[in-house]
């Protein structure tokens, strides 16, 4: 349903109002504030605090229009952006009353006063409203002769954003989306009069995950970006619409290029996913590009154990020659595009012969493959979904963390109604608590969902044997709609493109002769393999005790699986497609490089289900996709995938269409409980949205924003231990230890909480597993 | 009113020049002195003061307003004027301008106040000296030189660099990076109010 068609929908609901803005009528539903229904008129009444996704404020005064209601004039002009349609409303604005061109004239005066003339200086000068408005509705000369009111500046109010309060219009935009979208009031207007000023609040720093959506809607530069101060005007950037590669969520996003770089991202219009908003990560974290050293030409590692520049038909050949006849295995990674991950299920069903495919570079377990390859496709649950629900449960999941959009939808509608948040977390983050989610320490204690609830299931619930069962059990029992959100954005599109030992494209099952027959048809070929694929773990163990010779791996960072998993690769010939040069390229025996998602096209498909394309945002890059260099590889093996580019696998992909058949049945496990014994304690982790994500790297202004890592227990725990608030505790197992600061919370005893990977606490490298049982003392 | 529309003068000049230039028809002989006449004219200009110079030997100073090489300015103590806002890409209508800004910091300051132009290129293959680059610098950092002799022998070359560009350092100029002058702020310096070298 197109936006149109909804409005349409409510409308026959909703009562219609008819005004006269200008002397023309226009039938707006009721409630629709006058500066709206004047926008449908196309006239344009200047603004600077409206905006359609806050309340309004009524702020800045700039949108003064006369009016007139059953034949009585309000005395003075009015706010147009506070006041809602009536019957017999007659809206003069600037366009036919001198009045309120004169009320808006001297509002721009007042503004103008203290406004600094920064312009030279100023990041918004050439898309700065004020400007605009200043030009339209301002005066020519100023008749102001006093001194300005000038401020420190810029004061940072967090490592990331950059205040110049002179700039500031007090328009409230800022502070109304810190508490009304985010939810994060940390900053707000202090003083009075012409001391008025945006503040933060001392001893509680500005670190919202969303704080850049802040810089993006402040209607002048009084809000800029650290990483984009000084870097350029709006004239020398080519915007190009993306899609974001940072998480699930799916925002639509907008990249700026200078000179084949990307200099910014703002978030994208998108009213059924992300609204107007990013989180700080999709909008900041870029520059994992540029920060290490990019894989410039194929590489072949030599006799002499050294990696050597290769050309293409060389490196190509050798990878060829490599894979032919062996045994292989492919490791995709979560980043791929839709495309690309196709390209790598092709690749190894034609070109290797083999179902060993996984896309899941993290821990993961049978029960999830199961989940994986029977459930997710036909998962129907959307965003309306959370808009409409009754009940939000939240299942190894922590939104604000893993899908920060999903966070701001249900945050949304909390703050509209009465809505009930329950997660089954060990302790309660800072999303759960803006959530006011009630902990459960078992999904079988959850009850009383309607069937308009929904249950948002994570990548992590899968860690937990039995979990994904309880909780398909437990939408099956109430009739709550299921949703599976992972964390990375190429997930779910993996799973579509059939990177997964169980899948071919399409959702088919591998252990069906039909679907089998079917895939090898449209691919042309005899027959697929029909013998049970291996799941990453197996295929790295597979590796070390030769069961299998050789592995294709792509944008894999193997401390994501296990501590042990680089180690797995030394003995066998792997052929890594790379962006830049990473712990894989330093054993690999080929280093192909490959395209970033702003040198390609392709597509990500978001935890929906539903599509995500963008397009190549430097025209004349020379990197290729993925799915063109496995291309390649199969063609010089003498097995041709034909997936020559990104725009023929987006076709071959539409063409197979997806599995009419029935699904494979989901076996489920039962829950095993683990016991803590007096010494050991369980732990937890999940991880922070901030942290050592290879993704993140070099961006240092938005690593001063990431949340300390803190290791979490109870009070009573502490007590125990000997140990106060914020003193270091020492967490180990057999493997290694962490040592962290202690955050008291309220937890259960035998219950530790720690993040998975950031500064000083990466628990797979440290302790060798994400959940299970460790030594807790004081350090 | 007579509202018709007659010509002030008949004589325009239009019809001496038509004469002037009626071409010589008749081949008598007559025409003969006429042609003498045309070779006086060449032979007397040899001997008169010749308008053209010896260019490169000399060189002439062009009209004190002649358009030509840029420069960048820097204020007494050497720091630089430009505040790399691009006013002048903006403005220029070649597109011949490309500036990036950069932050200032405390260790290393090349402009007063936070921002300076950290690559400033000006590409004279493009650039038709029109001068309204210089009207839209807010500093007076861009200004125009009397230069002209901007000829090389690749395309490379004559793209400026910010080197290239920077007005020459005068007595009592620091080269940047350096501080601003001891109490000193950006609105001195944008005041005017710094004299005299040798930073403060
Ligand atoms: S906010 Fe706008 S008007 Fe104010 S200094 Fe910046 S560009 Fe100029
Ligand atoms: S900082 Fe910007 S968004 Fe915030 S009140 Fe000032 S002008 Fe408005
Ligand atoms: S003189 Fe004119 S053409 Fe040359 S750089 Fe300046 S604005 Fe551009
Ligand atoms: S030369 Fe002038 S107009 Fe150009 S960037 Fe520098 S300060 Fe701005
Ligand atoms: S836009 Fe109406 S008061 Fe600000």
């Amino acid at each position: 349903m197109t936006p149109e068609q909804a409005l349409l929908e409510t409308q026959a609901a909703v009562e219609m109002i008819t005004v006269v803005i200008d002397g023309f009528e226009v039938t707006v539903p009721k409630g629709t504030l006058v500066i709206r229904a004047a926008e449908k008129l196309g006239i344009q009444i200047p603004r600077f605090c409206d905006h359609p996704l806050l309340e309004p404020a009524g702020a800045c005064r700039q949108c003064l229009v006369d009016i007139e209601i059953n034949g009585r004039a309000f005395p003075k002009p009015q706010a147009s952006c506070t006041i809602p349609v009536e019957n017999n409303m007659i809206v003069k604005t600037q366009l036919t009353s001198p009045v309120a061109e004169k009320a808006q004239a001297g509002i721009m005066e007042f503004l103008l006063i203290n406004h600094p003339l920064d312009c030279p200086v100023c990041d918004k000068g050439g898309e700065c409203p004020l400007q605009n408005q200043a030009m339209s509705a301002g005066r020519p000369e100023s008749r102001f002769e006093g001194v300005k009111r000038t401020f420190e500046k810029p004061v940072s109010i967090s490592s990331q954003v950059l205040l110049d309060r002179e700039r500031c219009v007090l328009c409230a935009r800022c502070t109304r989306f810190s508490e009304q979208i985010a939810g994060d009031p940390f900053i707000t207007l202090i003083e009075r009069g012409a001391l008025q000023q945006v503040g933060i609040y001392e001893e509680d720093p500005f670190e919202s995950y969303y704080s850049g959506n802040t810089v993006q809607i402040c209607p002048v530069g009084a809000l800029t970006g650290a990483s984009y101060r000084f870097r350029a005007r709006p004239f020398d950037l080519v915007s190009v619409d993306s899609a974001c590669e940072h998480c699930a969520s799916g925002c639509a996003m907008r990249t700026d290029i200078r000179r084949g770089k990307t200099l910014r991202r703002l978030a994208g219009d998108d009213s059924s996913v992300n609204e107007e908003w990013n989180c700080d990560k999709g909008r900041w974290a870029f520059k994992y590009l540029t920060s290490r050293e990019r894989v410039a030409s194929p590489m072949i590692r030599g006799e002499d154990g050294e990696l050597h520049e290769a050309s293409w038909p060389e490196a190509i050949a050798f990878a060829a020659a490599g894979l032919k006849g062996k045994r292989a295995g492919v490791l995709v990674g979560g980043r791929a595009t839709v495309e690309d991950a196709y390209g790598y299920s092709k690749f190894a069903r034609v070109a290797l012969g083999t179902n060993d495919i996984d896309f899941r570079s993290r821990p993961h377990s049978d029960e999830e493959s199961s989940f994986l390859s029977s459930v997710v496709l036909g998962l129907k649950t959307t965003y309306k979904d959370i808009d409409k629900a009754d009940q939000v449960v939240l299942l190894g999941f922590e939104p604000e963390e893993e899908s920060p959009i999903v966070f701001l939808r249900i945050y949304k509608q909390l703050r509209k109604r009465a809505l009930a948040v329950i997660s089954d977390a060990p302790v309660a983050s800072r999303g759960s608590v803006k959530l006011k989610a009630q902990l459960v320490s078992d999904i079988s204690s959850i009850s009383g969902l309607t069937s308009k609830s929904v249950i948002l299931v994570g990548e992590r619930l899968g860690e937990k044997v039995g979990a994904l069962s309880a909780a398909v059990d437990l939408a099956e029992k109430s009739g709550a709609k299921l949703a599976w959100i992972p964390r990375r954005a190429g997930e779910r599109g993996a799973i579509a493109s059939g990177a997964i030992a169980t899948l071919l494209p399409g959702g088919r099952p591998v252990s069906q002769a039909s679907a089998r027959v079917d895939v090898a048809a449209a691919w042309a070929v005899d027959s697929l393999p029909a013998n049970p694929g291996r799941s990453t773990s197996e295929i790295l163990h597979a590796l070390i005790v030769n069961n299998l010779d050789a592995v294709v791996i792509g944008g894999v960072d193997p401390l994501d699986i296990s501590n042990t998993a680089l180690s797995q690769l030394l003995n066998s010939f792997v052929v890594s497609l790379e962006i830049t040069h990473s712990a894989v390229t330093a054993v690999a025996d080929v280093v192909l490089p490959v395209a970033a998602v702003i040198e390609k096209s392709g597509s990500f498909q978001d935890w929906q289900g539903s599509a995500r394309t963008f397009e190549k945002a430097i025209a004349d890059s020379l990197s290729r996709s993925d799915v063109r260099i496995l291309s390649m590889i199969a063609d010089e093996m003498g097995t041709p995938i034909n997936l020559p580019t990104v725009a023929a696998t987006a076709r071959e992909i539409a063409a197979l269409g997806n599995w009419d058949g029935a699904a494979i049945s989901f076996e489920k496990t039962s829950t095993v409980k683990t016991l803590a014994t007096e010494e050991k304690m369980n732990l937890t982790s999940w991880r922070l949205l901030l942290d050592l994500g290879t993704l993140q790297d070099g961006e240092t202004n938005l690593a001063g924003t990431a949340r300390k890592a803190t290791a979490r227990i109870s009070k009573t725990k502490a007590e125990k231990l000997g140990v106060n608030e914020g003193e270091l505790i020492s967490i180990s197992s057999d493997l290694g230890s962490l040592k962290l600061p202690v955050e008291i919370s309220e937890m259960s005893d035998n219950e530790i909480w720690v993040p998975r990977n950031s500064i000083d606490s990466q628990v797979i490298a440290n302790l060798g597993f994400v959940n299970g049982q460790v030594t807790v003392v004081k350090a | 009113m007579d509202n018709s529309l007659t010509p002030r003068s008949n004589d325009l000049g239009l019809t001496a020049a038509a004469k002037a230039n009626a071409p010589i028809e008749s081949q008598e002989a007559k025409s003969f002195a006429k042609q003498l006449q045309g070779f006086w004219v060449t032979f007397i200009t040899m001997f008169k003061k010749v308008n053209t110079v010896e260019y490169p030997e000399v060189k002439e100073p062009t009209a004190e307003r002649f358009h030509g090489r840029h420069q960048l300015n820097r204020y007494d103590d050497g720091l630089e004027k430009c505040i790399g806002c691009e006013l002048c890409a903006w403005a220029c209508p070649a597109d011949a301008i490309l500036v990036e800004g950069e932050s200032n910091t405390e260790e290393e300051r090349f402009s007063p106040g936070e921002r300076y132009g950290k690559v400033y290129q000006i590409n004279y293959l493009r650039c038709v000296f029109c001068g309204l680059c210089i009207e839209a610098c807010p500093t007076r950092a861009l200004t125009m030189t009397n230069g002209y002799e901007l000829a090389d022998e690749s395309r490379a070359k004559l793209i400026f660099e910010k080197e290239d560009l920077m007005a020459p350092l005068k007595a009592g100029m620091l080269q940047p990076p350096h501080p601003m002058a001891p109490g000193k702020t950006h609105i001195d310096y944008y005041r005017g109010d710094i004299k005299g070298g040798s930073n403060g």
